[in-house]
């Protein structure tokens, strides 16, 4: 079902990182600290 | 680990890795996690719906991948 | 701001720093104005120390806070931080309290003695300055002998078996050929390799015009950025290069008073390094309620904090990936804060500079901002500037605040090299 198959795409899609609950970076990436 | 007003800020000193947990959820998620038998358990008891939870446990796995928490048993989401 | 119910979407990271972070997750500490060395670019004009430096106590009294406010871990520069008397005990005191840190030197220090307590550390990381490959280039902007320093200090470093401290480079039109030979001097070393962004700060507004990257040099840094992607460490310094195309690793945002600040060698707390300005400075750490206050209540770093609208920017389809650039290259360069950086790749800032200059008409040349206060040798080049305008332009009038003009720092005897020996 074209339904079913739209779910299914829109779970497996990568999380743009609007969406994502954890983000993640080094501590170097911040801006300010030379 | 450090709450926040968004959530939380955790620091791994070996990793010099960063991650934000963007809501007080997921922060009540991660320090529940040792008092339940499952992620998924821990999820269910912070009110996460069925709807929500592949976004919790891509956010469970993003933190496990860098080492800021640890598997206790293998637990498999897909359901 | 009202806060997001947990069931909508979380959202971008820069909006949630409106709300403000409870303490900085890294900030800069400057120990010290003193300096060994005259670096023509030097951020923070250092080389005399200044006789209102903070005590032993009072930096112990800031590291409480930090512990207290769990920071994570804090950046600790200068001047030349190392030749503070005291610089061991502060280093083992934030340690033993939970406080982090990473110290930047250029190396003068770092004996095989030091080296070896420093590798026996797990929550100390070291920085070597370098701005050269070669000794050549290098010291033509960091002095004669600083080459040879900076080696010695790595291969002591390397000698103790210290795996992964870092070297830091900032990127000038005369070395930007050289990264290749960076990587491989890092590499040789045990090393991580960090290029860093050239700002027009403190004596950096002297060689800015001679001295910054030319626009076909960004693009060939950004390309070799993203071939090494997280090998390779910038500081988010970079942020402004990422309207090329994909944003390079880090926050790619401006985190003054929002995710960092500087503490000053006198408790002067500034939104950012390379912003140490009367306009940026945010309080004291010797005020009322010491620096958590400043942090938390200042009303530079509330103002800092509301979210950004882009101003001149935002009809520009890249704002989102360049966030309008730096806010400290365009207020030293006389930009107005809600246009484009100096820098801007789709070449704006440049736009805006010129037509600056033709806005003064026939008028005298006229300063950009400076700071009132200067720690530079008196006896170095650099102290006998010639006016702070751009050369071979004029400019119309910049609208500053006319802070009460500080003391000025009045001659101190005690030289900043007391107790060290050459090496």
């Amino acid at each position: 079902m074209a339904e079913h198959e739209t779910e299914h795409a829109a779970e497996t899609e990568a999380l743009t990182s609007d969406e994502l609950l954890v983000e993640e970076v080094s501590i170097d990436g911040m801006c300010g600290v030379y | 680990m450090r709450p926040e007003p968004f959530g939380a800020l955790l620091y791994h000193f070996g990793t010099r890795r960063l991650s934000f947990l963007k809501n007080q959820r997921v922060l009540t998620v991660v320090r529940s996690l040792a008092d339940h038998p499952s992620a998924r358990a821990a999820c269910t008891a912070a009110g996460v719906t069925e709807a929500e939870l592949p976004a919790y446990a891509r956010a469970l796995a993003a933190l496990a991948e860098s080492t800021m928490i640890s598997e206790r048993t293998l637990h498999d989401f897909r359901s | 701001m009202t806060f997001a119910p947990d069931t909508v979407s979380p959202g971008k990271l820069t909006d949630l720093f409106q709300l403000g972070l409870d303490a900085p997750i890294c900030l800069t500490w400057e120990l010290t104005y003193a300096c060994n060395l005259s670096c023509v670019h030097c951020l923070s004009s250092s080389g005399r120390r200044d006789p209102r430096e903070l005590s032993t106590d009072e930096c112990k009294a800031v590291i409480d806070t930090m512990q207290r406010m769990q920071v994570f871990y804090v950046n600790i520069g200068g001047g030349e931080p190392t030749v503070r008397p005291d610089f061991w005990e502060l280093v083992d005191y934030a340690t033993a309290h939970q406080v982090g840190v990473k110290f930047s030197t250029n190396g003068v220090k770092i004996t095989p003695e030091v080296a070896a307590r420093l590798a026996a550390s797990d929550y100390v990381d070291v920085q070597i300055s370098l701005d050269g490959a070669t000794a050549e280039v290098n010291d033509a902007v960091r002095g004669p002998g600083s080459y040879a320093t900076a080696m010695r200090a790595m291969q002591n470093l390397a000698d103790a078996g210290f795996r992964g401290f870092k070297l830091s480079v900032v990127m000038t039109r005369q070395n930007i050929p050289q990264m290749d030979e960076f990587k491989a001097i890092a590499d040789r070393y045990g090393a991580q390799l960090r290029l860093t962004r050239l700002r027009p700060s403190g004596r950096g507004a002297d060689v800015w015009d001679e001295l910054h990257p030319l626009p076909a040099q960004q693009k060939q840094l950004y390309d070799w950025l993203v071939a090494r992607g997280e090998q390779v460490l910038t500081g988010d310094s970079f942020f402004h290069l990422s309207a090329f195309g994909s944003a390079l690793p880090g926050l790619n945002l401006c985190g003054a008073g929002r995710v960092v600040c500087l503490i000053d060698p006198v408790g002067d707390v500034y939104a950012c390094p390379f912003a140490i300005h009367e306009n940026f400075l945010a309080g004291n750490v010797r005020d009322a309620g010491g620096f958590e206050t400043v942090w938390k209540t200042s009303e530079l770093f509330q103002d800092l904090r509301k979210p950004d609208t882009g101003g001149a920017c935002k009809s520009c389809g890249f704002y989102d990936s360049c966030r309008g650039g730096c806010m400290a290259a365009k207020f030293f360069t006389g930009l107005p804060m809600d246009g484009p950086d100096p820098e801007c790749v789709q070449g704006y800032g440049e736009a805006a500079l010129t037509s600056l200059d033709a806005g003064s008409g026939a008028g005298p040349v006229v300063a950009v901002p400076r700071p009132s206060v200067d720690h530079s040798h008196r006896t170095s080049p650099s102290s006998a500037r010639p006016s702070s305008a751009r050369p071979s332009s004029s400019r119309t009038p910049v609208p500053v605040t006319i802070a009460p003009r500080r003391p000025p720092s009045h001659d101190c005897d005690e030289s900043p090299l007391a107790g060290f020996a050459a090496q």
